[in-house]
């Protein structure tokens, strides 16, 4: 059923971007429903290419140039979800979401409610997020607690090409409306995708690393910074189990109560402002779960609660390996 | 010459019936109907004027928690609902019971939505009339997707009667202040889509008169983005018909979207928790009355059409089983069961809500027969707040 096999078989390494692509591709030939909608997606394709080649292939009206409003392509959304589609929205930035906010809080997430099942909205918003890459103001922010706050909402983030090609087909084949969050700094990033694997759930946490002294839990951009925080560990003798969370809302808490049992202690990790963000909700379950298992109190490490700051100061804000290994200490010395 | 010279003034209405009753012809607007087509729409105005009503006192004795009453409006909500098609969609505020009653929503269902027993839960594809929509605004868009899918459909253009599809959508004066109103008029323009906006300009957002929210008349805002706009008076059920059914065929014929501002007037609050007598003279209120909807057919009827007592007296007792039945369905509809809340969050339970769920049931389940604390009186029904 995948389309990506004329290069490297059917495990052929892409980076992030073409494995969504990919991923796009296929479903919008699986299913005569599925639309792209957004900002520059049709000739141009997408300012991060993730769409390139699309409308060529699928024409103008399922790879659909929007005129330039949020709120209109996701409002827009709505309504062709309405009419038995399955679109495909994507938002430019992170930061750029915000005036399609009322439409995805209010319509998008309680629709399905409100008509006690009888409407369903199957819209995926693809939303390139984080920073780490020497953007102006509003094109590097981590805005996921927002929307995995709302019910009625489910929000997925990928860390590697595999998973991003899996989770958005997964995404756009649900039923529910999915925030598709994207790490942007990890667009170039090279991987293997089996394009005939049996993908694991959605909304399932993998443990990416296995280790015993700590748990390190992170998603999104934060995976791979993790990993190579384990690996810096090792050299001082401390084995770290990472888990990468890839599911927002749901969260998979078993999958980190499970490793916290092992461990005993957890950092968790994310480019957001700690204040409210997604390590309070984890923290919050694991000690309501895992109690009695915890050596040290849970630990955040990510953004400050300040506005994201001028490029170049940004990799000083956010987290990285050295933050990451000092918050093991940390909890290690409890 | 100035710039500022050049805002026209408050142009005339579209009439095909005068207040007075008379039937007035329009060299733009022909309208073929027979005078027994137009007692049945006498007979929608009459029983939508009734059961709004009702759902009024059903408010004030406590069995609503809150009612947005349409009195005034029927005239412009009935000629748009008697112009769409069975395949057409509707895309409603909170307001638009009258379309609703045209579109054969039950309205005890609208009575349950505010009651407090549903959040809306009719299915909008069955009468092909969307759930309302609270957000100001937020329909025009959804209105601009369906209508978009219409395209993709194929169901525009083919010449055939039964096939052909357009959408309708409603807002208001203030509305129209909104951001999503206005991205639904270039989305609308830019596709060329089968939708037709449809204002009803009822003179109030609240308390802020439309010069709050306009300086020009709304419906010449059309040609900034390039599509027709047409003002109608809005409490003359032909005009709105002939109206909207024309900008209806035109755009399921192809020719893209209109913008209608139905000219009326809310004679009532805003909705029952509002008091209109702290921000409008009754001087106002006692001019419209003397354009209302339904009087001007009623005269048309009784001294144009020859149409005697008997009819009146039917719609009459018909109106009076109305209500007896709105009642009577209000008071016993059920209470949603506390565990009810946990139904079509997601269209599976996920395993985070199953275990709330099941916590909660548990926890309702500890109280063995002893009754959880009387939670009735943490809300009185009569106070609850409205949107704009």
């Amino acid at each position: 059923m995948a389309s990506g096999t004329a290069a490297g078989g059917s495990r052929p390494m892409l980076t992030m971007v073409k494995a969504l692509n990919t991923a796009l591709r296929d479903e919008l030939s699986n299913d005569p429903k599925v639309l792209v909608m957004g900002m520059d997606v049709g000739k141009l394709g997408g300012v991060f290419r993730i769409t390139d080649g699309l409308q060529k292939d699928f024409g103008e009206d399922r790879i659909i140039d929007a005129p330039l409003g949020e709120s209109g392509i996701v409002g827009s959304a709505v309504g062709l979800a309405i009419r038995g589609y399955r679109p495909v929205c994507e938002i430019q930035f992170d930061g750029f979401v915000y005036p399609a906010f009322d439409q995805i809080v209010c319509q998008v997430a309680k629709i399905y409610n409100r008509s006690l099942g009888k409407v369903r909205m199957p819209l995926t918003i693809r939303i390139p997020y984080g920073g780490g890459i020497g953007a102006v103001e509003h094109h590097s922010e981590s805005p996921e607690a927002y929307f995995a706050h709302t019910a009625g909402l489910k929000v997925v983030t990928c860390a590697t090409p595999s998973d991003a090609y899996w989770m958005l087909r997964q995404s756009i084949a649900s039923d529910d409306p999915v925030i598709f969050f994207e790490p942007k700094r990890r667009y170039w990033t090279k991987g293997e995708v089996d394009l005939r694997a049996t993908p694991a759930p959605l909304h399932k946490a993998r443990v990416v690393r296995s280790g015993r002294d700590a748990t390190l839990v992170a998603y999104g951009p934060m995976v791979a910074t993790s990993i190579q925080a384990a690996e810096a560990a090792r050299a001082d003798g401390r084995e770290l189990e990472v888990i990468d969370l890839r599911s927002l809302s749901p969260i998979d808490i078993g999958t980190v109560v499970e490793s916290v049992e092992k461990t005993g202690r957890l950092i968790v990790i994310h480019e957001a402002s700690v204040n409210l963000g997604m390590g309070a909700e984890v923290a919050a379950r694991v000690q309501e779960k895992a109690f009695y298992s915890l050596e040290a109190p849970v630990l955040r490490v990510g953004g400050f609660d300040t506005p994201y700051p001028a490029s170049r100061v940004e990799e000083d804000w956010l987290p990285d390996v050295d933050r990451i290994l000092d918050a093991v200490d940390r909890s290690c010395a409890y | 010459m100035t710039l500022h010279g050049q805002i026209s003034p408050e142009p005339d209405l579209i009439q095909l019936l005068t207040p007075e009753g008379v039937r007035v012809s329009h060299p733009d607007f022909p309208l073929d109907i027979t005078d027994d087509e137009i007692k049945a729409l006498y007979r929608d105005l009459v029983l939508v004027r009734r059961f709004d009503g009702e759902a009024t006192t059903l408010q004030r004795q406590g069995e609503l928690g809150l009612w947005a009453s349409c009195l005034g409006q029927e005239a412009a909500q009935v000629g748009a609902g008697r112009a769409l098609r069975v395949q057409d969609m509707a895309f409603p505020t909170y307001r638009e019971h009258g379309v609703a009653w045209c579109r054969d929503i039950d309205p005890i269902t609208l009575l349950g939505m505010f009651r407090g027993v549903s959040l809306g839960g009719w299915d909008p594809n069955e009468n092909n009339f969307h759930l309302y929509t609270i957000v100001l605004g937020a329909q025009t868009l959804h209105a601009v997707g369906y209508a978009m899918g219409v395209l993709r459909d194929g169901v525009v253009g083919t010449g055939e009667d039964d096939r052909d599809t357009a959408v309708l959508t409603f807002f208001g004066d203030g509305a129209s202040s909104q951001g999503d109103v206005n991205e639904a008029f270039i989305w609308a323009a830019a596709g060329n889509l089968p939708v037709v906006f449809y204002c009803q300009n009822n003179q109030w957002a609240i308390s802020e008169p439309v010069e709050r929210q306009t300086r020009v008349p709304l419906f010449q805002r059309a040609s900034g983005f390039g599509f027709p706009g047409i003002r109608i008076d809005g409490n003359d059920v032909l005009a709105c018909l002939a109206v909207t059914r024309m900008a209806l065929d035109e755009a399921r014929s192809g020719q893209g979207p209109t913008l209608i501002e139905a000219y009326t007037y809310r004679m009532g609050a805003h909705t029952t928790s509002d008091d209109p007598t702290r921000y409008r003279l009754s001087d106002e209120l006692e001019t419209w009355k003397h354009r209302d909807p339904l009087e001007r057919v009623r005269a048309y009827l009784v001294r144009d059409a020859g149409v005697g007592q008997d009819f009146f007296d039917s719609i009459e007792a018909e109106s009076e089983r109305l209500a007896e039945r709105l009642r009577d369905a209000c008071r016993s509809l059920p209470d949603p069961t506390p565990l009810s809340v946990f139904d079509y969050v997601h269209t599976e339970l996920t395993d985070e809500l199953a275990e709330q769920k099941a916590d909660y049931s548990a926890y309702l389940e500890s109280f063995e027969g002893s009754e959880p604390a009387d939670k009735s009186q943490a809300w009185p029904l009569t106070t609850v707040g409205g949107e704009h």
